[in-house]
C-alpha cells in the first residue's frame, strides 16, 4: 500500500546554539571558528557528542565549508550535505527542510544547519563598493542605474504594494518597533537597550524611498546553529523537541525572471510556497500562535504575513499593528526575539531558533502556552522557504 | 565626466553578452528594442535563449511596440558606491510596456529628484551616450509632457 507521503512530525529539532550577535566587524573570532562555537553549542545543548553528527546543511552561499566543518569537528562520517541555492537569506527555513528530508528519508540520522556570518570580514551586503567595473547578464540592467544594494532590489515591490493596496508608513512602523520592542527583553539582542518609538522611526533618515533605516535589517557577525535527529530520537534527548510539522520552498511562475520583469511583481514568493507548508502541516495560519518573518524590509514582512494568511490585503493595516504584535498578549505575536532588525541578522537562522525556544517554552518574549511556531525565511527571492514548529501536542 | 549625467561615471558599466548584445548596440544608435520569439510573438525581458511561452530558440529583437508607463519607482539617499557620494538622491523607476507582454525595463528618471513620482504616466526613452573604451549607452527615462 502507497504510504502518505509526508515528513508532518517525523523530524525534531533537539538542539539550538548561537555565539554572542556582534554589531558588523566586531567579532574578536574569525568566521569559521563563529560557526564552530555556534555548532558546539548546539551540539551540548542536545546533549548528544558533535562526532555523532553525520550531516550538513546550509544556504546562501555559506563561506563555511561542509569539508572544512566535518573535518574540524572530526565527524565519524559524513552522510549528508547540503546548501539551498539562492544568495541571500530565503533559504534558512529551506536548510532546515532539507535536513528533516534527509533524516526522514533515512540518509542521515543527525542533521547540523548553520550560518556563520561575520559581514566585517566577508564582505557586507548593503554595499555596492565591490562589484566589478562591467556586468554582464540582467545586473547590467539594473546596476549602471544605481540599483545595487539589497534594499535597492527590493524597495521597488514594495512601492508597487503601498500604491497597490494602500499600505499605510505606520504598518511599516509597526513591524520594526515590534522587533525593536521585544530586542529590549532580549540581553543577545545586538538593540538590546536601544529602544525604538514612533518619533525615533519617523525622524530616521532615508536608505532608499520607501525605506527609512528602520525598515532595514542590520549588518552582524556571529553564528547559529540547529540540530535535527528522528523524532523517536528527539524525546530521549535532554531538550523538549520541537517538531517540524511542515516545510517549503520556491516560487510562483517567473518569480525568478530578470530585470524585475516577474510577473506578479509587488509578491514576497510565498503565494504557492505558503499553501504547501501548511497542507504538509495539516494546519492553518489561525493555528499559528507565535509568528517569525524575515525582515530584510520591512515591505516584505507585510508581504509575507498577507500572503501566508495571518491577514488580508483589505485588513493588513489594521492587523498589523504594535499592540497585535506584542508579546505576550497580542493576536499576532512577531519577531519576538528582536529578529533580523533588532536580535541580529543571522540571515533569519536566529528567527528558526526562536521558533524553538517558544515552543520550550524558554524565549525571553514567551507566549504562553505557544504549540505552534510559524518561521518565514527571506521573502522576494527565489527559492523562498519557510517551516512551521510544533509541541509534541500538535503530533 | 558629462554634467548632463543622470549618475556620475564610474558606476560598474554594462558588458554586452550573447544574448542582449543587439539591445546595447540598439541604444548605441537610440533605439528601444526587447525579445521577441518569432515563432509566438512572445515578448520577454530580460533577454532568454529559449521562449518561456512556446519553448522556441527562435527568438530575434524588435522595435518595443506601444507606451511605456512607470510601474515602479524608488528614491535612494544613501550612497551604497562612492561613486555616489555626491549623487543621491536620485530616482530609479521600473518602467513597463502593456503593449509588449508587459515587459519592463529599469532605468533613472531624468527629472529633478524631488517630488511625487506618478505611477501610471507616460515615459519616453533617453539615451545616455558614454564616451568609454568601449563605448556604451545607458537608457533612461523622461515623463512625456
Amino acid at each position: 500500500m502507497r504510504t502518505k507521503r509526508t515528513m508532518r512530525g517525523q523530524v525534531a529539532v533537539a538542539g539550538i546554539g548561537e555565539t554572542t550577535y556582534y554589531k558588523h566587524g566586531q567579532s574578536p573570532d574569525a568566521q569559521f571558528k563563529l560557526t564552530l562555537k555556534a555548532i558546539l553549542a548546539a551540539a551540548e545543548d542536545a546533549g548528544i557528542d558533535p562526532c555523532e553528527i553525520d550531516g550538513i546543511a546550509s544556504y546562501a552561499d555559506d563561506k563555511n565549508p561542509a569539508d572544512r566543518v566535518a573535518a574540524a569537528l572530526g565527524m565519524k562520517s559524513l552522510r549528508f550535505a547540503n546548501m539551498v541555492w539562492g544568495g541571500g537569506g530565503g533559504g534558512g527555513s529551506g536548510a532546515i527542510g532539507n535536513a528533516a528530508m534527509a533524516i526522514h528519508a533515512g540518509v542521515a540520522d543527525c542533521v547540523v544547519v548553520y550560518r556563520g556570518l561575520a559581514q566585517g570580514q566577508g564582505g557586507r551586503f548593503g554595499s555596492g563598493a565591490g562589484y566589478p567595473g562591467a556586468l554582464a547578464g540582467s545586473y547590467a540592467h539594473t546596476i549602471p542605474y544605481g540599483v545595487m544594494s539589497p534594499a535597492q532590489m527590493f524597495a521597488m515591490r514594495t512601492t508597487r504594494l503601498m500604491h497597490d493596496h494602500g499600505i499605510s508608513r505606520s504598518t511599516l512602523r509597526a513591524i520594526s518597533m515590534a522587533s525593536y520592542h521585544h530586542a529590549q527583553n532580549n540581553p543577545r539582542a545586538v538593540m538590546h537597550g536601544r529602544p525604538l518609538d514612533v518619533d525615533g522611526y519617523d525622524n530616521s533618515r532615508w536608505i532608499t524611498e520607501p525605506f527609512r533605516l528602520f525598515d532595514c535589517c542590520l549588518e552582524n557577525d556571529g553564528a547559529a546553529a540547529l540540530i535535527l535527529v528522528p523524532a523517536d530520537r528527539a524525546k530521549d534527548l535532554k531538550q523538549k523537541p520541537a517538531y517540524l510539522l511542515g516545510a517549503a520552498q520556491g516560487a510562483e511562475y517567473r518569480a525568478g525572471a530578470g530585470g524585475h520583469n516577474n510577473p506578479d511583481y509587488a509578491t514576497s514568493s510565498f503565494k504557492t510556497v505558503a499553501p504547501d507548508l501548511f497542507a504538509m502541516a495539516e494546519l492553518g495560519p489561525e493555528d499559528v500562535d507565535v509568528v517569525q518573518s524575515y525582515e530584510n524590509f520591512t515591505g516584505g514582512v507585510v508581504m509575507s504575513l498577507i500572503e501566508h494568511g495571518f491577514c488580508t490585503y483589505e485588513n493588513a493595516n489594521e492587523v498589523i499593528a504594535f499592540d497585535n504584535l506584542i508579546a505576550p498578549k497580542g493576536k499576532l505575536p512577531l519577531n519576538t526575539s528582536g529578529g533580523n532588525l533588532a536580535e541580529c541578522y543571522m540571515h533569519g537562522l536566529e528567527l528558526n531558533i526562536e521558533a524553538v525556544r517558544q515552543i520550550r517554552g524558554t524565549s525571553p518574549n514567551q507566549v504562553e502556552g505557544a504549540e505552534v511556531a510559524f518561521v518565514n525565511s527571506g521573502p522576494m527571492v527565489v527559492p523562498a522557504t519557510n517551516s512551521l514548529f510544533g509541541s509534541e501536542a500538535t503530533l | 565626466m558629462n554634467d548632463s549625467f543622470v549618475l556620475p561615471e564610474g558606476l560598474p558599466r554594462p558588458m554586452p553578452d550573447e544574448l542582449d548584445g543587439p539591445y546595447w548596440d540598439a541604444a548605441a544608435r537610440d533605439e528601444l528594442v526587447a525579445q521577441r520569439c518569432n515563432a509566438c510573438g512572445t515578448w520577454q525581458w530580460t533577454p532568454e535563449h529559449l521562449c518561456h511561452r512556446c519553448h522556441s530558440f527562435d527568438l530575434e529583437f524588435a522595435p518595443v511596440p506601444g507606451e511605456a508607463r512607470i510601474y515602479s519607482w524608488q528614491r535612494p539617499h544613501h550612497p551604497v558606491h562612492p561613486v555616489l557620494a555626491e549623487a543621491c538622491p536620485y530616482v530609479v523607476v521600473l518602467v513597463e510596456f502593456p503593449d509588449a507582454d508587459g515587459i519592463r525595463m529599469v532605468g533613472n528618471l531624468v527629472a529633478p529628484p524631488e517630488g511625487e513620482i506618478p505611477i501610471g504616466a507616460t515615459v519616453d526613452p533617453v539615451f545616455e551616450h558614454h564616451e568609454a573604451e568601449p563605448p556604451y549607452t545607458l537608457v533612461h527615462w523622461r515623463i512625456r509632457a
